[in-house]
């Protein structure tokens, strides 16, 4: 392991074999060896083709609905006594979620490449919903991998996929959950990879994944940045995003990582407490080790056996976490740390009281963030949140827990 | 030279083919899989591969994965399956015996340390189903100061080309994937074996082992006679999950139970 270097202002990764520093790269099984090159070479064509992007930029400003607006939640900046606090609506998009933003690029990259069917794996079924609306959209087969926990969970999602005319595949291995959803994609790809495109929900899996999705969501922070310098003249100060498996987070910080005075922050699950074992805070708590195609931060024991992660949001639920963020950390560049189900909770009902905005619980993560740091910080200190999708498909399991029924 | 290499020249010898059945150690319980391995052997095996378990193996059907929850179950370590190679090696001193699994356990133990112990445990080779020769460098380097094989996957995607390069990293064998899929699926087409092996023998001297897909003697017989090596997986894994943990089986017994090994052997030979 080499000693991380710091910055110094240049930026760039990864390396042409997908590494950010030793971090990402390629762990597969050989039957999926050449449809990575494949995927790579075409991005690689694509990404160099204005018109590949013109497309996108369409799709999103007339499908999606981008920009999506920057937000100064002044109320709650009011209430909480301190920092200017500006939310990334991600939530107003097509789908409710930053997760659309990938999905139409990666359906451009399907469309290009002759595949007929699409699969997807999904925790908060988020990723789901935006594989099936594109699908739909194209006129693809999809097949969503769902652990059955997550399904329970997220039952409106389910239904969504199922209307859009996805397969939702149960999962009932391992822990039931996301990482399991993942292992039954990458399963299902080994076996129709002639016909499939895999589309991955975050920044994570084997190289080129973790660089395009990144490429594809980092519309979220150039808008931002655009719009923050609008409204305030100025860049902002910090930057806050939960982590799972690090795209919604990405997009936001991607752009800004070279702009040193910014500082940024990635929040994980800290579920029941960093302290009981129990959560999903790889970043926080892990150390390297390989899943999913790539090296990256990792929750295992001492035998390297992936452990169970426990969080109340389904989307953050998963023992990895995309490469590009296990560098930023060595880097030093991002920090990131963990709040609990409980702090989340709370801020879950802040916000939706507070601004009439229902969060995701896995972005209510990044809002528990801001309702302990933000009063710390004087009234001319600019933090913009993503806002990263939004809550209606919790209804359920908030309603749980307050032993409501829906 | 290796005992790989010098199994498989005797082998050629005497005109026969390799048979390499795999099993997960620690599947029903380590004991048993210290007497499975003595069983194989006395059935009939030439090379046995060795699987070590992890929690997330994403190239394995369902068989294998319910053997690797039935090893987790028992705490199988690595360190665990080290010591039962060294316990084989103790009354067998000739089957390679070569391990077979995924990364992060090696990662976990570090790379010099495990190279260290497998080599001191006796083993002949390694295989990390989801490390490809891209990714190979720091171990491969120091797997090449031992006395280890390291053998490589060639899949039906796999180029011409990039079947080269594999074949120029591998030694021992190369190991290729007989169709599009997990372990233990059902789709196995003799053909396409056919001629994907015939485009990729040109690319080395070294055996070519299949699997993937075998499931009984005729499909042995049928590989046999046009690859080097039959590895055979998840049929055997099924007979071994109806075995119980912390049952004392003897090698007589489970040499019974196992007789499909036995079966593919003659199947092999004739
Ligand atoms: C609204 C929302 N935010 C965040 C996430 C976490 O994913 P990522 O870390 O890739 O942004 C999800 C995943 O399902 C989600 O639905």
């Amino acid at each position: 392991m080499s000693a991380p270097k710091p910055l110094e202002g240049k930026y760039s990764g990864p390396d042409e074999h997908g590494h950010f520093g030793q971090f990402g790269g390629i762990f597969v099984g050989e039957t999926l060896m050449p449809a990575l090159e494949q995927l790579n070479r075409k991005y690689a064509e694509l990404k160099a083709d204005p018109e590949f992007w013109a497309e996108f930029d369409y799709d999103l400003a007339h499908y999606v609905g981008r920009p999506s607006p920057l937000y100064f939640a002044e109320r709650m900046s009011d209430a909480l006594g301190g920092a200017r606090i500006y939310l990334k609506r991600e939530d107003l998009n097509h789908t409710g979620a930053h997760k659309v933003n990938n999905t139409i690029g990666q359906a451009l990259l399907a469309k290009a490449m002759g595949k007929t069917r699409i699969i997807a794996e999904t925790g908060a079924g988020q990723h789901g919903v935006a594989s099936a609306t594109v699908a739909a959209r194209l006129g693809l087969e999809c097949h969503v991998y769902m652990g059955v926990d997550d399904i329970k969970r997220q039952a409106p999602n389910v239904y969504r996929m199922k209307m859009l005319g996805a397969n939702v595949v149960g999962v009932d291995s391992g822990s039931c959950t996301l990482k399991d959803a993942m292992n039954e994609a990458l399963r299902d790809w080994a076996t129709n990879v002639d016909n499939t495109y895999y589309i991955i929900g975050t920044v994570a899996g084997p190289h080129p994944y973790p660089m395009l999705v990144r490429d594809f969501q980092s519309v979220i922070g150039r808008e931002a940045r655009e719009q923050c310098l609008e409204m305030t003249g100025r860049l902002p100060d910090t930057l806050v995003a939960c982590v799972g498996g690090g795209s919604n987070a990405i997009g936001l910080f991607h752009p800004f990582i070279p702009d040193e005075s910014v500082a940024i922050v990635g929040v994980e699950a800290g579920g029941h407490g960093l302290e009981t074992g129990e959560h999903a805070a790889p970043l926080c708590t892990g150390q390297p080790g390989v899943l999913h195609g790539n090296r990256t931060y990792l929750m295992n024991d001492e035998n390297g056996q992936i452990l169970d992660t426990h969080s109340i949001s389904a989307g953050l639920d998963y023992p990895g976490v995309g490469p590009e963020h296990a560098w930023l950390k060595d880097l030093r560049r991002a920090t990131y740390t963990a709040v609990t189900d409980d702090e989340t909770l709370e801020a879950f009902r802040y916000l939706t009281r507070m601004e009439g905005i229902i969060p995701a619980l896995e972005t209510s993560h990044a809002i528990a963030w801001v309702m302990k740091e933000a009063p710390k910080l004087p009234s001319d200190h600019i933090i913009i949140v993503n806002l990263s999708g939004r809550g209606d498909k919790d209804m359920n399991t908030v309603a749980d827990i307050e032993g409501l029924e829906v | 030279m290796s005992r790989i290499s010098s199994c498989f020249q005797q082998l050629e010898a005497s005109g026969r083919k390799a048979l390499i059945p795999y099993l997960t150690a620690g599947d029903p319980d380590i004991a048993t899989t210290l007497s499975l391995m003595h069983a194989l052997v006395a059935n009939g095996a030439d090379i046995i591969e060795l699987g070590f378990p992890f929690t997330d193996p994403t190239s394995d059907g369902p068989v294998i994965q319910r053997a690797v929850e039935r090893a987790l179950a028992n705490n199988t370590s690595l360190k665990d399956v080290l010591d039962t190679v060294s316990r084989f090696r103790k009354e067998n001193a000739d089957t390679p015996v070569v391990l077979m699994g995924y990364l992060n356990p090696v990662e976990c133990m570090g790379y010099q340390a495990f190279v260290d112990a497998a080599e001191e445990a006796g083993v002949d080779g390694i295989l990390i189903v989801d490390m490809p020769p891209e990714e190979s460098h720091d171990l491969k380097q120091i797997v090449d100061k031992s006395h280890i094989d390291m053998i490589f996957l060639i899949a039906p995607t796999t180029s011409d080309e990039r079947a080269a390069q594999i074949c120029a990293q591998s030694s021992g064998y190369v190991y290729y994937v007989s169709l599009k899929g997990v372990t233990g699926a059902g789709h196995l087409d003799i053909e396409s074996v056919k001629s994907n092996l015939a485009r990729f023998r040109s690319q080395t001297e070294l055996p070519v082992g299949v699997g993937f897909g075998i499931k009984n003697a005729e499909s042995a017989a049928l590989i046999a006679d046009i690859a080097d090596a039959v590895v055979v997986g998840s049929a055997l894994i099924n007979k071994i999950e109806e075995l119980q943990a912390g049952t004392p089986y003897s090698i007589e017994d489970l040499q019974q139970h196992i007789s499909l090994i036995n079966d593919m052997r003659k199947a092999m030979d004739c």
